[in-house]
Parts: C-alpha cells; sequence; structure tokens
C-alpha cells in the first residue's frame, strides 16, 4: 500500500506554519521550538508513561470522591444548603436552562473524566509494545477533552460565587472544594509530563502492523 | 523539496501517500489527510458571527434573577461586576469583568482580524499573527467563569421562601457566546496565515 520508503520518524511539520524540521536529539525536559513560528514541536519526556500512571490513578481517585461529596455549603437564619457538582447543574436544568446545564455538566463533570478516563487507557493500553491501535484512536480524542477539561475554571468560578453569596448567608466550603483544587494541580502536572511521541511510538500501525518501538526512545534515534 | 509530504493532523506523521491516492491516509493512525483543515475560513467565520449576534442579548439581558420578601431584582453581566466591586472583592470584580466582557469580546475582534488577513492575503508579520491565534486559544476558555458561578450561585441561594435566586435568559445566550467563540479558534488554521504570506507556496507544488 505504502511503496514509498517508510516515513522518517525525526521529520515534523509544524502545526501552526507547515514548516518541515527535522527533530533534534534532545535531553529529558529539553524541548525543540519552531524556528519560525516559536510553537512549541516536543518536549523530551523520558519515561512520561511511568511517571503520569500514578498521578491519573490519583486523578481518578480523587474525582470520584470529589463528586460523591458536598461542594459548597451555606448556612442562614436556621437554614442550611449544601451543594455538589452535579447538584449545581441539576438545579440549572430544574431552573429550565437545559442548554447551560449541559455545558456545566460537559465542561466540570464529563470532559475531566474523559481527560483522566482516557489518559489511563491509554497508559495501560500502551504497556506492550506493539499497542493495539485503538490507543492510538484514545490518543488522537485526548487533546480535546482537554481542551474542553475546565475544572481550573470552575474553581475560580466557584470561588467568586463564594464572595458573593457571603452577602447574604455564612458559606462553608465543602471537602470537595480542597479535592477539586488539588485535582486542578494533579491534572496540571500530569498533562506538563505526558509526551505522546513516547506513546505514538509504540502504537501499531494501520498499514502494516509495524511499530517505531524498535527504538523505543525515538529520541536516540540519528540526529 | 517538500513536495507530496502530508502531517498527520490526528498524530503527527509527516508521510508521502502514493501519488494520485483518491483519498490519502496516515499509515499510522488511518486519519484522512488533508492539506489544510477543511472549510477553514467558512466555518470560522459562521460561529464568529454566531457568536457576535449573542454576544447582544448576553450583555443587555439579565444572567441572574433574585427574589426576597422585598421583591425581584434582574442582574446583567456588568451589574453583576458591580455588585461584586467592594473593598474586599474588588479583584474578583476585575477578573469577571475580564473574562466576561473583555475577553469574549477580544477573541471576535482578533479572530475576524485574522480570518480578514489571510483572505485579502496579507504576507507581513505572520509570527505575531500566529501568536495572537495562540493567545486567543490559551485565554479563551476562562470566558467561562461567570457560567460556573452564576450556576453556583443559583445552586445554592435556596432559601425559600425568604431568597431564591433563578438563572435567567442572559446566562443562556453568555454560554453560547463561549461555545461559539472556543468552535471559532478551533476552526481557525493558523497554517493558512504563513499559506497567504506565501511562506508554504513549495509545499503544494
Ligand atoms: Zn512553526
Amino acid at each position: 500500500m505504502y511503496s514509498d520508503p517508510a516515513p522518517d520518524r525525526r521529520l515534523v511539520a509544524c502545526p501552526d506554519c507547515d514548516l518541515l524540521l527535522r527533530l533534534p536529539v534532545l535531553e529529558d525536559g529539553a524541548s525543540a521550538r519552531c524556528p519560525r513560528c516559536d510553537y512549541e514541536l516536543w518536549r523530551r519526556r523520558a519515561g512520561s508513561r511511568a511517571r503520569c500512571l500514578p498521578l491519573a490513578l490519583a486523578a481518578a481517585v480523587l474525582y470520584v470522591l470529589a463528586n460523591a461529596v458536598p461542594m459548597l455549603g451555606l448556612e442562614a437564619v436556621g437554614h442550611r444548603a449544601s451543594t455538589t457538582v452535579v447538584g449545581g447543574a441539576l438545579e440549572l436544568w430544574a431552573d429550565g436552562r437545559e442548554l447551560v446545564a449541559v455545558l456545566v455538566l460537559f465542561t466540570a463533570v464529563v470532559a475531566p473524566a474523559l481527560q483522566i478516563g482516557l489518559m489511563l487507557a491509554i497508559l495501560v493500553g500502551s504497556r506492550r509494545a506493539p499497542a493495539p491501535r485503538w490507543v492510538g484512536t484514545l490518543l488522537r480524542h485526548h487533546p480535546a477533552a482537554v481542551l474542553w477539561s475546565m475544572i481550573e475554571v470552575m474553581m475560580l468560578g466557584v470561588l467568586v460565587a463564594l464572595i458573593k453569596i457571603a452577602d447574604y448567608a455564612t458559606v462553608v466550603p465543602g471537602p470537595a472544594l480542597w479535592m477539586l483544587a488539588v485535582l486542578v494541580v494533579l491534572l496540571a502536572t500530569m498533562q506538563s509530563l505526558f509526551d505522546p511521541r513516547e506513546v505514538w511510538a509504540r502504537v501499531g500501525w494501520a498499514a502494516d502492523g509495524a511499530t517505531d518501538a524498535a527504538a523505543p526512545d525515538t529520541a536516540e534515534a540519528r540526529p | 523539496m517538500a513536495a507530496g509530504l502530508q502531517r498527520c493532523e490526528g498524530c503527527g506523521l509527516v508521510s508521502r501517500p502514493p501519488a494520485h491516492a483518491p483519498e490519502p491516509r496516515c499509515p499510522r493512525c488511518d486519519t484522512a489527510l488533508e492539506f489544510r483543515k477543511p472549510d477553514s475560513l467558512q466555518r470560522t467565520v459562521a460561529y464568529l458571527v454566531a457568536a457576535a449576534i449573542c454576544y447582544v442579548p448576553a450583555n443587555l439581558l439579565p444572567v441572574l434573577t433574585t427574589r426576597t420578601a422585598a421583591g425581584e431584582s434582574s442582574d446583567t453581566i456588568l451589574e453583576g461586576v458591580v455588585l461584586l466591586w467592594s473593598p474586599t472583592g474588588w479583584p474578583l470584580s476585575l477578573i469577571v469583568l475580564f473574562a466576561s466582557i473583555m475577553i469574549p469580546s477580544a477573541k471576535i475582534v482578533a479572530l475576524g482580524y485574522l480570518v480578514l488577513s489571510v483572505r485579502r492575503g496579507w504576507a507581513q508579520s505572520p509570527a505575531q499573527r500566529t501568536r495572537l491565534y495562540r493567545m486567543v486559544g490559551f485565554i479563551g476558555r476562562w470566558s467561562m467563569v461567570d457560567v460556573f458561578v452564576d450556576t453556583f450561585t443559583a445552586a445554592l441561594v435556596q432559601l425559600q421562601p425568604l431568597m431564591s435566586v433563578e438563572p435567567a435568559v442572559g446566562l443562556v445566550f453568555f454560554a453560547a457566546v463561549v461555545v461559539l467563540t472556543m468552535l471559532a479558534v478551533e476552526s481557525f488554521d493558523p497554517r493558512l496565515i504563513w499559506d497567504a504570506a506565501g511562506a508554504n507556496e513549495v509545499r503544494h507544488a
């Protein structure tokens, strides 16, 4: 099917300006940038899969806990109320704002779950090379889950809501609020440690089932 | 030198599809190969126009309705910003002002400018325009802040019969602005800036 010589694995095209470049050999943590538009083409994270796995597991546990317990409570003149993340969105639904409720549920609940779940599946699925092709499919969709996952934006929103409500009533931060704060840090660290090239090198090819994993660390190839 | 090479949008692999392949696909991940995001400018403009239309009611209509024994009051986004302004709350007030009013309007103007620059084939400063595009994508998600503020305020303040807070119709338009501008950013292909500047002509030869 592909009669041409196998593609040069170090050849990249800048996704922002289309300049063709050959990736240099990099030290762990070093990055290669596009000389024309300054896009970060690759940050090498040696052993990124092994480092991301505990973070992803911790994030999964925290995510479940943070959604199970109340995030905010309120006390005023003998009344008490509390809400979870999902509860906040469902309240919107009950008030007839279904579209906004779906958006809040998606960005604060579904997309973060996808971000963590896809990462776990990718890391576990690529333990053995060649990794099955579904790992590649999940890896392809992972950036979209990261884009729409807005836990850190929600944290800021909740903070503003806290200050706003403090005018009417006593606000009691729930345990989920602290868990979510830790989750924000965990997810940011996980994303910055993750090196998708490392996983792509292990995924079986559609064309012939081959992988790049014969040279397990892509950075060791010729410059 | 690069004629015939294509970068896969799915996995980033640069490959040379067989000549005259009717629908070239990436040999690694099987994604259909395209030189550019399909219909990039048309889709960006469509999302931008829709966002600009929703931006007007989003700012004019109330996003929250507060019911107390004293009566009912409704606040627009800007009124919410003013209400939040206090000796302690002003930093958050500024954050909401930026996230809800400045960022969405700046996104619409900046993307409109980028679309225009590609349409007109401007050759100067493509690197700066690419940086502008990246900045628009980077800050864009923060315009969701007020949607979360209003959601959790309304969810929590239910002290019947003393007081209740409900989301009002302006919030729907505001949420639409956030989603539409994010889709507009995703549809725009920054490589068109470089094509228009004549920097990538070799690749299509
Ligand atoms: Zn570039």
